[in-house]
């Protein structure tokens, strides 16, 4: 068992870097520990956005299943990473599948909760914001460079 | 046939490509094939990094980069993949054919000289073999360096080159390997997602870190960019370009990358000098 309370883990993280010490034990009280096992379903397309996640140890694929031809892994997420920003737009649906490839721990923030402390905290809600976005934008940069199939040309 | 046994010097005219025989072909992928050829006078002295001009008779002659160990000079050994007429051709040869050998031509990766830093290798798709020379000679060092990272992408996980030797290396206790692909179905384990996401993921202290990347023009840029925005000095990052070639040592112009002539000043250059080149069309 961790010995470390959530909040300090949080505070090391550079994804919540610079937050005040307020905000991190507001978020520290929305976020729980959890474990998967290997080859576990974190969770289902379509599904309830419910939880985001900062993995903590482990691997994680996002999945796709195209018709006829299986599942198809369209990135792999490590620890240290963000799992999941659906939670963050309506309709709040899981728009991939999650699966554990590994043994995976990670500190679980609960969608709700997570929502709730963003209407009322409008300072927090864009600190969050600012760092989703960051993250999405990250995202959407190594998805382009999947798509320019940079192994192709040349050498 | 009285030059051939000497050792291979100034003596040889550069134009004049040398017969060396064909010992091995090893097909390593679908496209792609390592050829291990034979020096006439039984030594092949090059630095990694360095390419030879490679001549198919009657076909004609392509820049290959040496992807072999420097510590064994007795076979040019040299990892190829088919895309047109002149690398089709050479997986045509049989043991025993004779291909024509123009060098070893080029700037090398300049690893003797990162002694004492953590060393980065990134690589892409077919660049990991002008890498692997590099790559034994810092194994062969282990003791001079810090830490050392492999980081190498491919499309799928049939197109991972050397994929045993990615292996070995990654069993070691004193590098890391870490490989990604753009695409998989369950059977792969691995990570999914482009090479640049590794930078993020590996062990190395960027502020001492010298990287040394190869792969598609695209590929360095973005992996250069996301280095020097770990922290990577841009002249602690080096890179291996790419330009059809002639001549191979800087009289017909061919090679021309702006002000430089990568046959003569590269193939490898430091990323600070190229960087902003990279990102202009038709250079
Ligand atoms: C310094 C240097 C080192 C190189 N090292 C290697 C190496 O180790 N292994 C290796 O396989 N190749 C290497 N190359 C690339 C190799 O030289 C070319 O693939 C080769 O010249 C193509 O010749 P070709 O006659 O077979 O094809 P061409 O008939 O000239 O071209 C056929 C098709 O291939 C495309 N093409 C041309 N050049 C390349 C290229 N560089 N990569 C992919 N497609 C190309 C053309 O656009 C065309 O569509 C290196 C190039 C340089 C400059
Ligand atoms: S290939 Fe002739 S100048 Fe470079």
């Amino acid at each position: 068992m961790r010995t470390v309370p959530i909040a300090d883990l949080l505070t090391a993280h550079p994804f919540f870097g610079g937050m005040s010490t307020p905000a991190i034990q507001v978020l520290a009280s929305c976020a729980s520990e959890v474990e998967f096992a290997a080859g576990s379903r974190i969770f289902k397309e379509g599904d309830p956005a419910d939880a985001c996640f900062l993995l903590t140890a482990g691997n994680v694929a996002l999945e796709i299943v195209v018709p006829g031809r299986g599942p198809h892994v369209v990135e792999t997420l490590h620890s240290g990473e963000i799992l999941g920003w659906s939670w963050l737009f309506p309709p709040y649906r899981w728009t991939f599948d999650a699966q554990a490839l590994t043994a995976t721990s990670a500190i679980r923030f609960d969608a709700e909760a997570l929502r709730a402390a963003k209407a009322a905290d409008k300072e927090l809600g864009y600190e969050l914001m600012t760092r989703f976005a960051q993250v999405l934008v990250d995202r959407l940069q190594a998805t382009r460079l999947q798509l320019l199939d940079i192994y192709g040309t040349a050498r | 046939m009285a030059l051939l046994a000497e050792p291979r010097t100034a003596l040889l005219d550069p134009m004049e490509p040398v017969p060396f025989r064909v010992r091995g072909i090893r097909d390593e992928l679908e496209d792609t094939f390592t050829l291990e050829l034979e020096p006439p006078n039984g030594r092949f002295e090059f630095a990694p990094g360095q390419y030879t001009m490679l001549y198919s008779f009657g076909i004609g002659e392509v820049p290959i980069s040496v992807s072999g160990d420097a510590s064994r000079p007795s076979r040019l050994v040299q990892t190829i993949r088919g895309v047109g007429a002149v690398t089709r051709a050479l997986r045509n040869v049989r043991p025993g054919d004779v291909v024509g050998v123009r060098g070893p031509f080029g700037t090398p990766w300049p690893v003797d000289g990162a002694t004492g830093r953590d060393i980065v290798f990134v690589a892409g798709g077919i660049g990991l073999a002008p890498l692997r020379p590099a790559i034994y000679r810092v194994l062969e060092r282990r003791d001079h360096y810090g830490q050392v990272v492999v980081l190498y992408g491919a499309r799928s996980p049939r197109e991972l080159l050397f994929a045993e030797e990615l292996q070995d290396w990654g069993g070691r206790f004193d590098v890391t390997v870490l490989v990604t692909v753009d695409n998989a179905d369950r059977a792969w384990y691995g990570s999914v997602g482009v090479v640049t996401k590794l930078v993020p993921r590996a062990p190395y202290e960027p502020q001492n870190a010298s990287a040394f990347v190869c792969g598609p023009e695209i590929m360095m840029r973005f992996a250069g960019q996301e280095l020097e925005s770990r922290g990577v000095a841009p002249e602690q990052i080096f890179v291996s370009m790419e330009r059809n070639m002639k001549c191979g040592v800087g009289f017909c112009g061919h090679c021309q990358f702006a002000t430089k002539l990568v046959c003569r000043d590269g193939p490898v250059f430091p990323f600070s000098e190229v960087a902003r080149l990279l990102t202009v069309r038709e250079v």
